[in-house]
């Protein structure tokens, strides 16, 4: 059959120059038609047995051969690396596709609302991850932030990860390197809520986000010390926080971050960090900058923060304790005088068991204007976890507002994810 | 206000430019830094005195669940090797350090990248669309492959190999530390097998998946397991079942890695009257073991003076 096909295929194809040809040429094209047809049989063959679906749940314990030299790699697994492997026929052509991950949140309040106050029921976020390394000098990193009044950018960056001299730059939109929790997405935060000091003074919930530059470098230290030192340059929009007029109104933050272990399962972090942009301000504030030129409207915001961690290697998974304070002292000049708010809120967490986190936050702040309006909360929390995938937590808030009226509040959040394993939270 | 954002930015610039570059400096001996203390110790035995090495996860922790701290960017920065079990049993923890450390060298495709489940007999490879039902299953296969000696063989010449490749001129040293480990180890595999051959088809119960490898080179059968699902906690129900079938099926063994809560295991012991036995996955699960055949020599005396006594 294969040879009357072949022999056909040729005889039409080859009619026209059959007479120039002699008969050993022909039987040798007929021979290389013939392989070409076999190889062909082969590859459908492979790409059948690929498209067969599954029947059951299977693992191969096949024995391979004992060799003191490596096996060869198992096709489609070497330089998979992180990536998820679906395991169908399409694997192959979704190798180079990112690490992809969508984190939903759903929360609910209960009780007397604050200033803030969250809605009844709603679910505030749907974080679609995209993640991959570009090419052999740079990662991208997406996180698209699905909300109920729309998409938004939260995250979007290169990073040349491995530059010369310990360096590291990054470009794109991005969480600035200002304390801890600003650069935190909703889902890895410890609590349900942010805390007042971010509310009130980093630009609430969206924090000090913005389109920027990034260079970072670790500077060499004696006695195990890791220090980092990041400088990153805004156009200078975040919230409410720092608004870019003009191009020349850009956004600088710094940070110099010191971590060292204290023994094998106790550490502690160390940061300090400076921002500085011009102020989001309201017409009334913007027209009397305007008629005082020597006010600048410049917001400046001065970050201390500390975390103590403690793991036992031996009991990882069942028993950590996490404490950590942020302090945020804010110098705002706003319509001819100049607010000093401080803020600042202290939290732990402990592991109760495998599954099981219990915490509690203290926060005060005073709001980034003029009034002397301070606000304080109280909030004690439990967390558990069924998986990795997978978290149930309530908090209760105790909040007493500048306005002077008491908020009790009982708040709780679900949250889930699909798709490639993210980094553990450190 | 503008003297103040300039002294600030000079302060951020001579923070960032401050120190000798920290990679500059080309370390006489090549640094390896591996995952586990397994890696480790394989990659002494070829690299004996020629080579810096040093492990990230301890021997008695859980190697899925290492926090990725600073102070191993520190050991990472320097590497010129950095050898990892793959099959994502670091993808917690590993990634998330490689990004941060700033060392080409060691960049996912670079030469010092060296995953090396890419050389072993791996086992438990999915070939069926996974999902997460199946609790925190490893898709690309079980990567507790060091369990088995030959694995261990196939290991140690892969990093035979890389060092090669990095240290042109201690080849012939890399390849002859190899033969003499190998030697080693041909002898250690017929005394560890002469002494697990008496007990070969019996029936244990682990608590994690960790020992695919071990048991089948060494001729146990694993029934069951103590976590319903690969990473799930055990769940009463779970727990019940698996007491009924140890009973029904006589098995009086259970193999717990020294991470996890005894009290589930003892508790099934106690109404099975099965025996607990603490195995080690890795170098450095307790003190005495400080190298790959100390692993093998400690629980194959532990497991088979066990077996020996529960019949």
């Amino acid at each position: 059959m294969k040879r009357t096909l072949a022999a056909a295929v040729l005889a039409g194809l080859g009619g026209l120059t059959a007479a120039a040809q002699t008969a050993p040429e022909i039987l040798e094209r007929l021979k290389a038609l013939e392989e070409k047809v076999q190889a062909l049989e082969s590859e459908v063959r492979a790409l059948k047995s690929r498209v067969e679906p599954p029947t059951a749940i299977t693992v191969s314990t096949e024995p391979q051969p004992r060799s003191a030299e490596p096996l060869p790699s198992p096709s489609g697994r070497e330089g998979v690396g992180a990536l998820p492997y679906y395991g169908s026929a399409t694997a192959s052509t979704k190798i180079f596709n990112p690490d992809m991950a969508a984190i939903g949140t759903f929360r609910g309040a209960a009780g007397s609302a604050g200033p803030r106050g969250t809605p009844a029921l709603e679910m505030p976020e749907a974080e679609v991850a995209l993640q991959a390394i570009v090419d052999p000098y740079a990662r991208a990193d997406f996180f698209l932030s699905f909300g109920e009044s729309g998409v938004e950018l939260e995250e979007g960056f290169l990073t040349f990860s491995a530059l010369p001299g310990g360096f590291q730059f990054k470009a794109g939109k991005m969480r600035a390197a200002f304390g801890k929790v600003n650069t935190f997405h909703s889902h890895a935060l410890p609590w349900v809520d942010r805390p007042l000091v971010t509310q009130n003074l980093l630009a609430g919930e969206e924090g000090i986000n913005d389109a920027g530059l990034s260079l970072s470098r670790s500077i060499p230290m004696p006695g195990q010390i890791f220090l980092e030192a990041t400088g990153q340059l805004y156009r200078g929009d975040s919230g409410d926080l720092f608004r870019s007029q003009r191009r020349s109104n850009v956004g600088a933050v710094g940070r110099l971050r010191g971590y060292r272990d204290l023994s094998e399962s106790t550490n502690l972090d160390l940061g300090f960090s400076y921002a500085r942009g011009h102020s989001a301000l309201g017409l009334a504030e913007a027209r009397a900058v305007a008629a005082r030129p020597s006010l600048s409207g410049i917001t400046r915001l001065y970050g201390v923060d500390a975390t103590l961690r403690w793991k036992p290697l031996r009991r990882a998974i069942y028993r950590s304790f996490l404490a950590r304070s942020e302090l945020v002292w804010g110098q705002a000049e706003l319509g001819g005088a100049t607010a000093r708010p401080l803020g600042y809120y202290v939290s732990g967490e402990y592991q109760l068991a495998r599954r099981w986190h219990f915490g509690g936050r203290f926060d005060r702040s005073e709001r980034l204007d003029l009034m002397p309006l301070r606000d304080t909360a109280g909030s004690i929390l439990l967390t558990f976890r069924p998986s990795e995938f997978s978290q149930i937590r309530g908090q209760l808030r105790r909040a007493r507002y500048g306005e002077r009226f008491t908020a009790n509040e009982f708040l709780f959040q679900f949250q889930f994810s699909i798709g490639a394993h993210g980094a553990h939270p450190f | 206000m503008a003297n103040g954002f300039r002294k600030t930015g000079w302060l951020s610039v001579w923070l960032l430019l401050a120190g000798t570059p920290s990679l500059a400096a080309e370390a006489k001996k090549p640094n390896v830094v591996t995952t586990t203390e397994d890696l480790a110790a394989l990659a002494r035995e070829v690299g004996g005195d020629l080579v810096s090495v040093e492990a990230i996860a301890r021997g008695y922790q859980d190697p899925h669940f290492v926090e990725p701290k600073p102070s191993f960017l520190l050991r990472l920065q320097k590497a010129d090797l950095l050898v990892l079990v793959g099959l994502q049993l670091e993808i917690g923890w590993l990634h998330a350090l490689i990004q941060q450390c700033r060392n080409p060298r060691i960049q996912p495709g670079a030469g010092g990248y060296v995953d090396v489940s890419s050389s072993a007999e791996i086992l438990e490879v999915m070939t069926t669309p996974v999902t997460r039902a199946m609790g925190d299953v490893h898709p690309l296969g079980n990567p507790h492959y060091w369990l088995d000696p030959e694995n261990g063989r196939r290991i140690a010449k892969t990093v035979e190999q890389k060092l090669a490749q990095l240290r042109p001129a201690d080849a012939a040293s890399f390849a002859k530390r190899f033969g003499e480990f190998d030697r080693r180890l041909a002898e250690a595999e017929k005394r560890w097998e002469q002494k697990m051959a008496p007990f070969r088809g019996r029936q244990v119960v682990t608590y994690h998946r960790s020992w695919p490898n071990f048991v089948k080179r060494f001729g146990l059968v694993v029934v069951d397991y103590v976590e319903p699902q690969p990473g799930i906690p055990p769940t009463p129900r779970h727990t019940l079942a698996l007491i009924a079938r140890m009973k029904r099926e006589d098995i009086k063994v259970i193999l717990v890695e020294p991470y996890f809560d005894l009290r589930t295991p003892q508790s099934i012991a106690r109404q099975t009257g099965a025996e607990v036995v603490v195995l080690l996955p890795s170098v450095g699960g307790v003190k005495e073991v400080k190298d790959y055949f100390q692993l093998f020599d400690y629980n194959i005396n532990l497991l088979a003076g066990i077996l020996a006594r529960v019949k």
